[in-house]
């Protein structure tokens, strides 16, 4: 028989408006089994439960972790219960809160779609003002769309382990949203020079001056923390489109929004005019290696 | 009497330098006449400058900056883009009539003699500071509403071009009035093709 320390924490994964998008990103966690080992899945949409959704609606259990899973609409029911009673019983019951992805961290996509109605449980975009301002100090957020099956077991293994989760001002983990998508990236050297891609896909070139790459602007670890263990949107050439950040989904997304051809945001923690000069700087070389094919370029030896 | 530190005996000799260059032309003023003017020996030069080229681009960086500090006054004013326009034309015209060999210089020396410049010149590298401040004034005016979004090159040249050429056209003595009563005129013109359609 177990102990009562060795009872492993229990999980209930709710979904309020969402597209399943971070429950899919989960089931391609590499070592999926070993971290659902550590774990009592009371509740989940898409893996083997303890529980019976009902009883979950019923608000008679207790769970360590709530996760939440999608944007909050106040006046969505599931089955014949409103979720926002379901979503006040266990924030008050549990231990830990997870916002996961966007739409639950800040009202994402869902928010777009009805801005005055829907939010994030926490965050109305970067505002302090969702519906579980009370428990705040539960709250962690994963945001992301989706989020990378890594981010959230590796908050749930520290959980596990006993160990406290630091987060930011905007509730994110600092672990995982200190740095930024744009580090890692395999185009940081034509990010350096300035030497844009002219078309969406191609191999060479950076994506921040002309297909709207966003990742000097975006707090991830996208090009740290690989997809599927191998890649990055910005590694095979789709600009990121900022998913984890509060503003998301912004428009125009694989276009840079500029002002005279100056770019509109530029690097976080950079003034305008450093970058300005540095990227004038730059942009005044012209690098061969850099202007063409990679493979065509023959060097001397 | 005060000891003249290295620094500005280094402006003394960018002033004198600078008149020289645009009264005489880049390749007839020599090394000695420079030092000549500011009142020292030729060797001594060299403690400043290792060539009349390094010079050359010491001075177009130094218009840049006196340039770009300027600009950068009124960008940093909050008041709309029409009035900072007329503010950059008055700066830029005021220049051309109290201190004219800057503007010269730029116009007669650093556009004409463009192999003085090839090495380390070239592009941004010695007037960044004064394209990055007109690079801010445009990104302010768009993101205000009040400049019509458009390529960079295509505003800079109708803004820039304008101003030097009646610099110019006033340095060969063509224009009937003083550069100070085009200002108004031409200002508005600048803003009336930029302004947002
Ligand atoms: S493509 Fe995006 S992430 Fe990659 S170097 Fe350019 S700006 Fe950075
Ligand atoms: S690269 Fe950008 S858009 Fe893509 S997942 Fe990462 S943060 Fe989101």
């Amino acid at each position: 028989m177990h102990s009562k320390q060795d009872k492993k924490p229990s999980i209930i994964w709710f979904q309020g408006l969402t597209c399943n998008g971070n429950t899919h990103s989960f089931l391609n966690l590499e070592n999926l089994k070993n971290l659902l080992d550590k774990f009592e899945i009371l509740s989940h949409p898409s893996l083997p439960s303890t529980q019976n959704f009902n009883t979950v609606l019923s608000c008679t259990l207790e769970c360590d972790i709530f996760i939440f899973e999608g944007a909050y609409d106040p006046l969505m029911k599931r089955n014949d219960t409103l979720v926002s009673k379901i979503v006040e019983y266990y924030a008050k019951s549990t231990k830990h809160i997870i916002a996961l992805g966007s739409c639950a961290s800040f009202g994402g996509l869902f928010k777009a779609s009805a801005p005055d109605r829907n939010s994030g449980l926490l965050f109305n975009e970067q505002e302090k003002s969702g519906p579980l301002l009370k428990y705040e100090s539960k709250v962690i957020n994963i945001s992301g769309c989706p989020i990378h099956p890594e981010w959230l077991a590796y908050t749930l293994h520290m959980i596990a382990k006993g160990r406290e989760v630091e987060i930011n001002k905007l509730h994110r983990p600092i672990e995982l949203y200190s740095t930024l998508a744009h580090h890692g990236c395999t185009r940081n050297e034509y990010f350096e020079w300035k030497v844009d891609a002219d078309d969406f896909g191609e191999k060479e070139g950076c994506l921040y001056y002309k297909q709207g790459c966003r990742a000097p602007m975006t707090h991830s670890s996208c090009n740290k923390i690989l997809w599927n263990e191998v890649s990055s949107k910005t590694r095979v050439g789709t600009p990121c489109f900022g998913c984890t950040e509060p503003d998301f989904p912004r428009q125009n997304l694989f276009a840079t929004k500029t002002n005279m051809s100056i770019p509109e945001d530029v690097p976080i923690g950079i003034a305008k005019r450093s970058y300005l000069t540095m990227a004038g700087i730059a942009k005044t070389f012209h690098i061969k290696r850099l202007e063409g094919k990679l493979i065509d370029y023959k060097t001397a030896d | 009497m005060a000891r003249i530190t290295k620094q500005e005996r280094r402006v003394s000799i960018i002033l004198a330098a600078l008149k020289l260059f645009s009264e005489k032309g880049f390749y007839i003023t020599t090394i000695p006449d420079i030092a000549k003017k500011v009142g020292m020996s030729v060797g001594n030069f060299y403690n400043y400058f290792t060539s009349k080229d390094a010079l050359a681009k010491e001075l177009i960086m130094y218009i840049s900056e006196y340039l770009g500090k300027s600009i950068r006054e009124i960008n940093d004013k909050d008041i709309p883009t029409e009035e900072k326009i007329y503010e950059i034309v008055s700066m830029y015209f005021n220049m051309a009539d109290e201190r004219p060999e800057m503007i010269e210089y730029f116009l007669r020396v650093y556009l004409s003699n463009r192999e003085v410049f090839e090495d380390g010149c070239e592009g941004m590298l010695c007037v960044s500071a004064f394209v990055t401040e007109m690079m801010m004034f445009f990104d302010n005016g768009v993101e205000r509403g009040e400049l019509h979004n458009q390529d960079f090159f295509s505003a800079f040249g109708l803004f820039m071009g304008y101003l030097g050429g009646m610099v110019f056209l006033f340095g060969e003595k063509i224009l009937p009035e003083p550069l100070e009563w085009y200002k108004e005129s031409i200002s508005q013109n600048i803003y009336n093709a930029l302004k947002t359609r």
